[in-house]
């Protein structure tokens, strides 16, 4: 597998709604020990918006990535509906209209999306946030891309920053958003962005990876 | 879970539809079902005040929109930010010509939301300008004042500036009245219960029995210190520790009270805490000029009592006097 084909966006926006939708008490759960425990409740509902609106029609990769980052900026607010929605949004104009996404594409697409979220949350890592699990996934993807892995082996590594970041939020003081508010407290506690975030790309990762076993 | 509704996921559409049916001299719908307008609003050639907020706390937000208050307000889901589209369109139907303020409390959700809505009515010539309120003493220390949360305080923030907008104030003079405001107030919460969000279906935290947690924020934040329960007299005293320092408010000082509940306490008991806070504020030689004692601010069914205090100048005094309407806070001219 090298690429994956543009026009199939379908069924990476799919997987997207579904892995939202069946971690959505996981994430609220998580979210409930350090936050409010709305987080799953939120990204959930604007899973099945996208659903709803994505109806059987087939589109692109960048535009359904769009149309979940458009819904979770329209509709969802919170922290999480315009930082995810940047974060797609942002990731869908940088794949352009490339046919195929490569590992050069999604490159792009991560990086973009990596921006969109520093620029809106200005969270860094450390801070127990989100960006503790998507920061190292994109040093992971480039670095592995840098050493000329393949397009897979990339996203297995990304994948698996991804988690190792997200465990690594657990010995975490939180320093933003309403859990930095428990200082000490949110010590032991998985950040539930973290959490959302690498069930995101492994999502992607897994959605690109299957172009291949078919 | 106790508690009154249909569908969980539509408890904030369906207690707006109520509010807005309820409320019909004072609330208009505009086109976006999240935004909601007072009927006066706007008024060409006047400054168009916005705010907006997670629901659950009502009164606020919507209950403060209305004659020489709010003219604006965003609604979004149960402690969640509104959406930036829910503030973009909030934006545009308080904007009257001379520009909108957003006066807002301080949490990551909302900020966001509003720096994106800014970005995307920027092109329609628009002047925004905001002033995020922080008055809760006890969510970050006095050093990082910019880290503290916005709770009942805003109410007095909106006020203040209401009425400034209200007598044909600029947009700039609307803004530094509502920064004063919200710098010379200093609220406090101390929670006795949790509280339940209906979608997650269990309580958001907890306190145990016999305990009260002192600082706790609007959506069951963890506070400074979780203490024995104590009596309302003590309460007050831990009130006024914390806030009366902070400003700090000195002898000869003129205030606003606000007591408010946060949703389950017995009426009663608020007059109780502001009953011993007279009495304290009198020893410290600090008189009360107006008082609001009720559920201003409150945080679903949660127990507990916030206490915010503001100082007051001249010219604030005369904004707090003015007359106001709206569902939470209706009042004749102040003498």
């Amino acid at each position: 597998m090298n690429s994956y084909p543009t026009a199939e966006g379908r069924k990476v926006l799919l997987a997207l709604i579904e892995t939202i939708d069946t971690n959505g008490a996981y994430l609220s759960e998580i979210d409930g020990a350090t936050g409010d425990g709305d987080h799953g409740i939120n990204m959930t509902k604007g899973a099945r918006r996208t659903k709803e609106k994505l109806g059987d029609q087939n589109v692109t990769v960048p535009q359904g990535l769009d149309m979940l980052g458009q819904v979770l900026l329209a509709e969802i607010g919170g922290a999480m509906g315009p930082l995810y929605g940047s974060f797609f949004i942002d990731m869908g104009a940088a794949c352009g209209d490339s046919p195929a996404i490569d590992k050069e594409v999604f490159g792009k697409m991560l990086k973009a999306g990596m921006n969109a979220m520093q620029d809106l949350g200005g969270a860094k890592v450390g801070d127990k946030t989100m960006m503790d699990a998507l920061v190292p996934a994109v040093e992971g993807y480039e670095k592995a891309v840098a050493e000329g892995a393949s397009f897979s082996e990339a996203l297995n590594r990304m994948a698996a920053a991804a988690e190792k970041g997200k465990e690594g939020t657990r010995d975490m003081i939180a320093k933003l958003g309403r859990a930095s508010r428990l200082g000490e407290r949110s010590r032991g506690i998985l950040d539930a962005g973290a959490a959302s975030c690498s069930l995101i790309l492994k999502s992607f990762s897994d959605s690109f990876q299957s172009a291949e076993q078919k | 879970m106790q508690r009154i509704f249909n569908d969980p996921s539509r408890v904030t559409e369906e207690a707006l539809e109520g509010i807005l049916l309820g409320h019909p001299d004072l609330l208009a719908k505009t086109e976006n079902p999240r935004v909601v307008r007072y009927v006066g609003s706007p008024v060409k050639g006047r400054v168009g005040i916005v705010t907006g907020g997670g629901s659950g706390h009502e009164p606020a937000f919507v209950g403060y929109v209305g004659k020489n208050m709010v003219d604006v307000v965003s609604v979004g889901e149960i402690f969640a930010s509104p959406s930036a589209h829910i503030f973009r369109d909030a934006i545009r139907a308080a904007d009257g010509g001379a520009g909108v303020a957003i006066l807002y409390g301080n949490y990551a959700g909302d900020n966001m939301n509003v720096k994106m809505a800014r970005r995307m009515v920027g092109a329609d010539g628009i002047k925004v300008e905001t002033v995020i309120a922080n008055d809760d003493v006890a969510s970050a220390s006095k050093d990082e004042r910019e880290k503290r949360r916005g709770v009942a305080g805003e109410i007095l923030m909106w006020k203040v500036a209401g009425a400034k907008a209200a007598i044909g104030a600029s947009l700039e003079e609307v803004i530094r009245t509502a920064q004063k405001a919200i710098d010379s107030t200093r609220s406090i919460g101390i929670g006795l219960s949790s509280c339940v969000i209906p979608a997650a279906g269990k309580p958001n935290f907890h306190i145990e029995p016999g305990k009260m947690e002192v600082g706790i924020g609007h959506h069951g934040e963890p506070g400074v210190k979780v203490d024995d329960l104590k009596s309302a007299d003590e309460m007050a005293q831990i009130a006024l520790d914390y806030i009366l320092p902070d400003l700090p408010f000195n002898s000869g000082d003129e205030v606003v009270v606000l007591v408010s509940g946060l949703g389950a306490t017995p009426v009663m008991e608020l007059y109780i805490v502001f009953r011993k806070l007279t009495e304290l504020l009198g020893k410290a030689g600090i008189s009360i000029y107006r008082p609001y004692v009720g559920n201003y601010f409150t945080s679903l069914e949660m127990m507990g009592v916030t206490v915010t205090l503001m100082k007051l100048d001249a010219e604030l005094k005369a904004l707090i006097a003015a007359e106001a309407t709206s569902i939470g806070l209706t009042q004749p001219k102040l003498s």
